[in-house]
């Protein structure tokens, strides 16, 4: 019985390949609602929108491979209805895909602000190759650039703007950059750094309005506080909210996202939910999380295609993330949390380091900054459970690269 | 337009050809060559991408820079005085015909 993956972003084209990898030989169709071969979209916000930098998008796999692989892409195509008894998926142009197992990797939508003026031309999100390729053609234009939340997207928006020469100002109505993800002092390291950039970082300040010039298009944001900053391009990068509509309408539990179990499998054994769109039991925080990542998004696929070809067993992979705001480079393994206990190894006055956050005694997560091979050390260190103690990583000259690479810990 | 081969741990070639200043990473992920995942984008900032140059064209390749330095110490398989990150190499006139070794292992 045939595979129906729904979305055509980093998760469902790894199940794909994952099912093909793994020698599954029956039908694979892919349902995308973007036309066009699937891309990647990390790029979109980082060198994609960089003067000089390469602006072609990055496809997930190649038509070549789609085709040698018998994995049909429906692209322009969105999946309207789920019809789980008669294993039906119904598409927006009328035709019916049966499946023996489906999987949902719907993705996220960004989620849109709804203060006054919020619809004005020239404010804009990114998600899509589409919004990245009007971005790319108005950035060398904007003189005046206005980015609403300092999370990873705006940030790495705020950068590539600044290296265009813009105006940037980002408002941010939390006291830290990246809150949610980054730990206090990495937070705080971030947001001096930007202002170095020339970033007008604005903290607790959140947007209260937008303002029209003569021709209709957006003139100027004027914040929570106030201030009035003037606009010709403001982003949004406010988060997002999962694609579960699709299976909440299909009756699947749904709960800040498709509700699925250890081995990716929703309330319907016959259905999977895999990426952002799944809220999934996380074996590394014991709580029922939702991810955002490529790391998230491929793991998953892998690991659906093996629970689609009976394996067992439950998804245990370590998060990681990455950013690259202008030079930037931020890559997080593991889980931060709020009260973790953090050192700092490295040279923050260099702008190369890593802060090791500790719970429980324990290491849980590294945050590295323009220190790659810590970060490397760092996930395998922390997959393996065999992290520095407390007072292995406090003590004068520490690194991670080279712990993880000494002798001592080879057998751990 | 160059063409690059590539060439799996068990013998079997892939040939392509690209246009001018491709990576060799995206070259490898677009045609879906195995072995090569090139999972962040390009930022030489994962090790995903580690191929090993055959050694008649070293002269011809790019410097290597100091994050691929790094991030070469990190493979996952063996790294050799002929290994290189794939996304930092592109592809011109001037590497045409370029064959390299895929490793076995990446992640």
């Amino acid at each position: 019985m045939s595979v129906v993956i729904v979305g055509g972003g980093q998760a469902g084209l790894q199940v794909a390949d994952s099912l093909r990898a793994g020698g599954y030989a029956d039908g694979i169709d892919i349902v995308a609602d973007e036309p066009g071969i699937p891309y990647q979209r990390p790029p979109l916000s980082k060198d994609y929108l960089v003067p000089g930098k390469d602006a072609a998008p990055l496809p997930l796999r190649g038509p070549g491979f789609l085709a040698a692989k018998g994995i049909t892409v429906h692209d322009g195509v969105a999946a309207v209805a789920l019809e789980r008894g008669s294993r039906q998926v119904v598409l927006s142009n009328g035709r019916r895909l049966g499946y023996g197992h489906l999987v949902l990797a719907t993705g996220a939508a960004n989620r849109h602000l709804a203060c006054e003026g919020a619809g004005l031309p020239g404010i804009r999100g990114l998600r899509t190759l589409p919004d990245a390729q009007a971005l790319h053609a108005e950035l060398p234009r904007a003189r005046n650039v206005v980015v609403i939340g300092a999370g990873f997207i705006g940030l790495e928006f705020a950068a590539a703007a600044r290296a265009h020469g813009a105006t940037v100002t980002v408002l941010e109505f939390a006291p830290r950059p990246m809150g949610r993800a980054l730990s206090a002092v990495t937070a705080e390291w971030f947001a001096a750094a930007h202002v170095r950039m020339g970033v007008r970082l604005r903290l607790n300040e959140g947007i209260e309005r937008f303002e029209a010039g003569p021709d209709g298009r957006v003139a100027a944001a004027v914040s929570t506080s106030g201030e009035r900053y003037p606009a010709d391009l403001v982003v949004a990068g406010i988060g997002v909210v999962p694609n579960d509509s699709l299976a909440a309408a299909a009756g699947l539990e749904t709960a800040n996202g498709i509700v699925v179990d250890e081995a990716l499998r929703t309330s319907d054994p016959s259905v999977l939910a895999v990426g952002d769109c799944a809220s999934f039991p996380n074996a590394h925080t014991g709580t029922r999380t939702r991810l955002e990542s490529v790391q998230n998004a491929t793991d998953q696929g892998r690991h659906a295609a093996g629970t689609i070809m009976g394996r067992t067993g439950a998804y245990l992979d370590l998060p990681w993330f990455w950013s690259v705001q202008g030079a930037l480079r931020l890559q997080i393994a593991g889980l931060s949390a709020p009260g973790d206990q953090t050192i700092m190894a490295g040279d923050p006055d260099a702008g190369k380091f890593s802060v090791l956050c500790f719970r429980d005694g324990a290491l849980a997560a590294v945050e590295s900054v323009n220190a790659p091979a810590d970060h490397i050390a760092a996930r395998k260190l922390l997959a393996a459970g065999h992290g520095p103690t407390l007072e292995e990583a406090a003590a004068r000259g520490f690194s991670l690269k080279a712990f993880g690479q000494a002798p001592a810990s080879a057998g751990r | 337009m160059p063409t690059i081969t590539y060439i799996q741990p068990d013998g079997t070639a892939e040939a392509m050809t690209v246009e001018d200043g491709t990576t060799l990473m995206r070259a490898a992920v677009t045609s879906g060559v195995d072995g090569i995942v090139g999972e962040c984008g390009g930022q030489a900032m994962c090790a995903t991408c580690h191929v090993y140059v055959r050694p008649e064209f070293a002269g011809r390749l790019p410097q290597i820079g100091d994050d691929e330095d790094e991030m070469l110490d990190c493979t996952t398989a063996e790294r050799t005085d002929r290994s290189r990150l794939g996304c930092q190499i592109s592809v011109d006139a001037g590497l045409d015909g370029i064959v390299v070794d895929v490793p076995a292992d990446q992640v």
